[in-house]
């Protein structure tokens, strides 16, 4: 059972960087490669396309991830924690996923765009779910200097 | 390039923000929040267990194992999510605060583990599957209804990954706290709710293309 205690202070009323929509972009595109090399696998494939996707889903990554650090006060330990379990889940997916893949002797070329795919997906899904988390609860105490 | 977080508000269900002498427990008024896992330990284990033996499905190529974990794990998928949608949705909306914080501790947690075991057994057997059968081959007539399938299954994931499973993740940690707000954990279930019921409706479309394909 919970108890009462003094309110702690929040991200509540920040604006915060949109960082679940730019993981969700992220998120889209990397699944829109997927879908592309999994309806012409054994067929001629461009893999232009799947390659530009997944570059776009990097960069989108990248910014999403300069923006959540530049995130002046913040719950980091709550953040931390999620993004940590997430990332044990997401690589038990991916290593499972990479094994089928190899078992079947996906050719390399798709086999390097999956295996990036899985490598986003291990990013850009964590840091949704630590983000959802952290934003809702009490930031860091932050570090005080002596002389303060 | 922002959003803003709205400020959270004391509802009914708020406790008093500051406790006086010597109280330590639930103010008057304030929901009560049972003791709960938001990870729970023996649903993990089960999970390992289902894996392991999902390796094993795939590693042997055994038809009747694949078949076994496509059609079970896309049965209990598509049905979970048509229920919690459907069926679940609309009861908790019409609960009391106390109630849907009893239900969510319970609920939530198991969700956590379960659906996304069942989507990677269902996925990752499903593969394997359509590769035994020759599904995946260049010249398979059905093509289309594959890439149909596919297209159904990837926004399902954006939808579950972008939006379902971060309000789930967030009501929990909402409900650890000490003192949680109730009205923001009203506002993550609608969210949970609303896309398990989108997913649940696109399902269906699943459905369709399955029993087409298996029938084919």
């Amino acid at each position: 059972m919970t108890t009462a205690a003094l309110p702690q202070a929040t991200t509540a009323g920040r604006e915060l960087p949109p960082i679940a929509g730019l993981g969700i972009a992220a998120l889209a595109s990397v699944i829109a490669s997927g879908i592309y090399l999994a309806a012409t696998a054994g067929r001629h494939q461009v893999l232009g396309i799947p390659i530009a996707l997944l570059v776009a889903a990097g960069i989108i990554v990248a910014v999403a991830v300069v923006l959540l650090v530049r995130i002046p006060e913040f719950a980091w330990r709550k953040f931390k924690m999620v993004f940590g379990w997430a990332i044990v889940e997401y690589a038990v997916f991916a290593g499972m996923l990479t094994y089928v893949f190899v078992l079947d002797h996906v050719p390399t070329s798709s086999l390097v765009l999956l295996i990036v795919s899985l490598a986003l997906f291990a990013v850009d899904i964590p840091m949704m779910f630590g983000f959802s988390v952290a934003r809702f609860q009490p930031v860091d105490t932050p570090r005080r200097e002596p002389n303060e | 390039m922002s959003e803003t977080i709205i400020e959270p508000t004391a509802g009914v269900e708020a406790p008093p923000a500051v406790p006086t002498g010597e109280h330590t427990g639930p103010p008057p008024g304030a929901p009560v929040v049972p003791q709960f896992e938001i990870v729970p330990r023996v649903g993990v284990a089960i999970a390992v267990v289902i894996l392991a033996l999902l390796v094993g499905a795939i590693a042997s190529n055994s038809l009747w194992a694949l078949d076994f974990f496509h059609v079970a794990g896309g049965g209990l998928w598509t049905g979970i999510d048509l229920f919690v949608g459907l069926a679940i949705g609309p009861i908790l909306g019409m609960m009391s605060v106390q109630a849907r914080i009893e239900f969510s501790t319970r609920f939530m947690p198991k969700m956590l583990v379960i659906m996304p075991t069942l989507v990677i057994v269902t996925l990752a057997a499903g593969y394997q599957l359509a590769r035994h059968l020759g599904n995946l081959a260049p010249d398979y007539p059905h093509h289309g209804w594959l890439v149909a399938s596919y297209i159904v299954v990837g926004v399902m994931a954006v939808i579950a990954l972008g939006l379902l499973e971060p309000a789930n993740l967030a009501v929990l940690f909402e409900l650890k706290k000490e003192r949680p707000d109730g009205e923001r954990i009203g506002r993550l279930m609608r969210v949970f709710v609303l896309t398990a019921g989108i997913t649940g409706v696109m399902q269906i479309a699943t459905l369709v293309i399955m029993s087409r394909l298996a029938t084919a």
